[in-house]
């Protein structure tokens, strides 16, 4: 049924939520392309879920709409629509065995022959056999996948994905990750998947939208987001940024001068979100090199010296944290790629960086530095 | 040899107290059984048996002259047939009253579980209120307000539902009303239980999944809240059909159930066999009917 109507994208048109004087979700809009694989990624309380609930039909917009192709689908009650949603908690019905539970959407739509279709969905997902037990029987990636499997079966038109994988343990998301992006691939139905999960966001999608307080703060490919973030926060939510508070007067030819702490910086121009007033020179971790010497840095580069005040080995690259002369500590990743020592701690060091590496963001006049600090687990791209 | 003896003890030691301890473990089920056992043993099992006893006794005798045990097994087809109508009335009437106890009783565990919110804890008590105030207190009151007097009839009587003569007190429609208010209370609580226990996100996965609301209550809570249903019948069928309070205060002899009958065997006829086979009889058929019950409904949860 639902796949014979004319596909199409989806978009949100100022869409609104509010409970009360909370407003959850404010002013929202955008495409989703279809058969695209869109990630709302944000913070717990940010209004992704809401956003998500509200295209799926279980929650009410205040105001706006949702359009699937030309048809405004926001009074549509939740079992009209064309959508299926994976439910973060699965929600998978306990009194029947997984054979029925993935046949239930069919069989609501009064379609008798379900089988074929059940066993064909349960081999895509890697659960030949399994139709007879019970949820309760499986292990949690396989509840997962039987959710999966129950939403993609009625064919929708668009699949909503609310932190499906938040509850399996780290390995299993990792393969689950994979699993779902080689579904997607096969069956080309949009997914507009849910996560607070920036890695998970970036492996998957092909589109991000970071989402802050009920609005979007930036939309593009992973990549773009991640090289060349909007705004300071996005630039800390995905991955980890050192971000230098500074001024800057304007374009100079190609460049942008910064004055940061006493000590003149440029940042290529196309890589400036703004060119004058209060900035953020940032770059990220990964892209600042140390060197013992200051004479050792290539004559492109720029740099500012500190001391080295912790180090963590975690294997593929060691973390410093070095201490400006102004006190504020710049986090550095160094790629354990070569054969020599690492730095020492109270060791004083030039951290520099190509400025092809740097970019400016906006900065509230009086927001200081900001690095993030040393995580456990190995951030974006250096980990796996 | 001391030296030798020093050495083995520490290291036989930690091997040694587990082996009393488990045994101490695997004894202590059954000491904590023994009380309610014991308990059991005299004041249900014994008196069951000399109830069954006394079920095969000579019916010649009497307290007076005593009885002999004749192994009478014809006391239950005698009783049977003097007794039937009072026995099939006694199911008759239960299950009209299961099942409009059933029609109320399910929207109000629901309501509650579900849709009660904060009001939740004072409207379970309110269900269970009446039963602070006794039994037959309560169903007294009924009299009271199905009397011919009471403005109950008064007022069906000036709408014509009822004619001039009409009357509620006496008839089976207050013996049936009596079982169904008093035993309510127990087919609501478990039913109560299971559909506090489900999930509202699985109703919104049946409703994603095509489900309109009558199909999601269809399909999933009711499913969901069998074992509530099964064990709330169970609660309520099995006293309400061995009830002989409400057909006396309510009902005349033309209402009188199977409770009555037996009632009247052993404090007023003083027929002890006959009231021991009568009760024996009640029993069998309510195990009878809540074993196959239970085997239709098919919820090992239960059993």
């Amino acid at each position: 049924m639902a796949s014979e109507t004319p596909a199409g994208d989806l978009r949100l048109a100022n869409l609104t939520k509010r409970f009360g004087v909370f407003t959850a979700v404010d002013d929202l809009s955008l495409t989703i392309p279809q058969g695209s694989f869109f990630a709302l990624l944000g913070a717990s309380g940010c209004g992704k879920t809401t956003t998500l609930r509200m295209i799926a039909g279980l929650e009410e917009p205040t105001s706006g709409q949702v359009l699937l192709g030309d048809r405004d689908i926001a009074g549509l009650r939740p079992y009209k629509r064309p959508v299926n949603t994976v439910f973060q908690s699965y929600a998978l019905f306990p009194h029947l065995d997984i054979h029925e539970n993935v046949a239930f959407g069919l069989r609501r739509r009064g379609i008798r022959q379900v089988t074929d279709q059940v066993e064909r969905m349960l081999a895509l997902v890697q659960l030949d056999g399994y139709g007879r037990r019970k949820p309760a029987q499986l292990s949690g990636g396989q509840q997962q996948r039987v959710a999966l499997a129950r939403a993609l079966i009625n064919h929708p038109q668009v699949l909503l994905l609310d932190e499906p994988l938040g509850a399996l343990d780290l390995k299993l998301r990792r393969q689950m990750q994979i699993e779902l992006k080689r579904i997607q691939t096969e069956v080309g139905i949009t997914f507009v998947h849910v996560t607070h999960d920036q890695e998970e966001a970036m492996t998957m999608a092909d589109t991000v939208a970071v989402m802050n307080a009920g609005r979007i703060e930036q939309l593009g490919a992973p990549a773009d987001l991640y090289e060349y973030p909007a705004t300071a926060f996005v630039a800390n939510f995905l991955g980890q940024s050192n971000l230098l508070a500074g001024e800057a007067s304007g374009r100079a030819g190609d460049e942008v001068p910064v004055t940061a702490h006493g000590s003149r910086f440029a940042v290529p121009a196309a890589r400036a979100r703004v060119d004058h007033g209060p900035v953020f020179l940032g770059v990220r971790p990964e892209k600042l090199h140390l060197a013992a010497d200051p004479g050792a840095v290539p004559g492109a580069h720029q740099h500012l010296g500190g001391v080295v005040t912790d180090a963590s080995y975690v294997g593929v690259s060691t973390q410093y944290l070095v201490r400006t002369a102004w006190g504020s500590e710049l986090s550095v990743f160094v790629a354990n790629s070569g054969v020599g020592g690492r730095f020492a701690l109270g060791t004083p060091v030039t951290a520099h960086w190509d400025p092809r590496h740097a970019f400016l963001l906006p900065r509230e006049p009086g927001e200081d530095d900001q690095t993030a600090p040393l995580l456990d687990e190995p951030p974006v791209g250096v980990g796996s | 040899m001391t030296a030798l003896a020093h050495v083995s003890t520490p290291a036989g030691e930690p091997a040694a107290p587990p082996t009393p301890r488990r045994g101490r473990h695997r004894l202590l089920p059954y000491l904590l059984l023994l009380p309610g056992a014991a308990w059991l043993l005299v004041f249900f099992a014994l008196p069951l048996l000399q109830l069954a006893a006394a079920s095969l006794y000579d019916p010649s005798g009497s307290l007076a002259t005593g009885y002999a045990m004749t192994w009478a097994f014809g006391n239950y087809p005698a009783a049977l047939e003097q007794y039937w109508p009072q026995l099939a009335r006694s199911f008759g009437y239960s299950a009209i009253a299961l099942v409009l106890a059933l029609l109320m009783g399910y929207p109000l565990a629901y309501g509650i579980a579900q849709k009660a919110g904060r009001w939740k804890n004072l409207l379970l008590v309110a269900v269970v209120a009446p039963m602070f105030t006794s039994f037959l207190v309560r169903t007294l009151a009924w009299k009271t307000i199905l009397s011919d007097n009471g403005w109950v009839v008064g007022l069906l009587r000036d709408v014509h539902l009822l004619g001039p003569d009409g009357r509620l007190l006496a008839t089976p429609f207050a013996v049936i009303l009596g079982l169904t208010y008093n035993f309510l209370p127990f087919l609501v609580l478990p039913l109560y239980a299971s559909l506090e226990r489900l999930d509202p996100r699985l109703l919104e996965a049946a409703s994603d999944l095509y489900a309109s609301p009558l199909r999601a209550f269809q399909k999933v809570t009711l499913p969901l809240s069998m074992p509530g249903v099964i064990a709330g019948t169970l609660l309520f069928f099995i006293p309400a059909t061995g009830d002989y309070i409400n057909a006396e205060l309510l009902g005349t002899p033309n209402e009188y159930m199977i409770g009555n009958v037996i009632d009247s065997a052993f404090l007023v006829r003083l027929d002890y066999p006959q009231g021991a086979a009568l009760s024996f009889l009640l029993m069998a058929a309510i195990l009878a009917i809540v074993f196959g019950y239970l085997r239709k409904a098919g919820t090992e949860e239960v059993l």
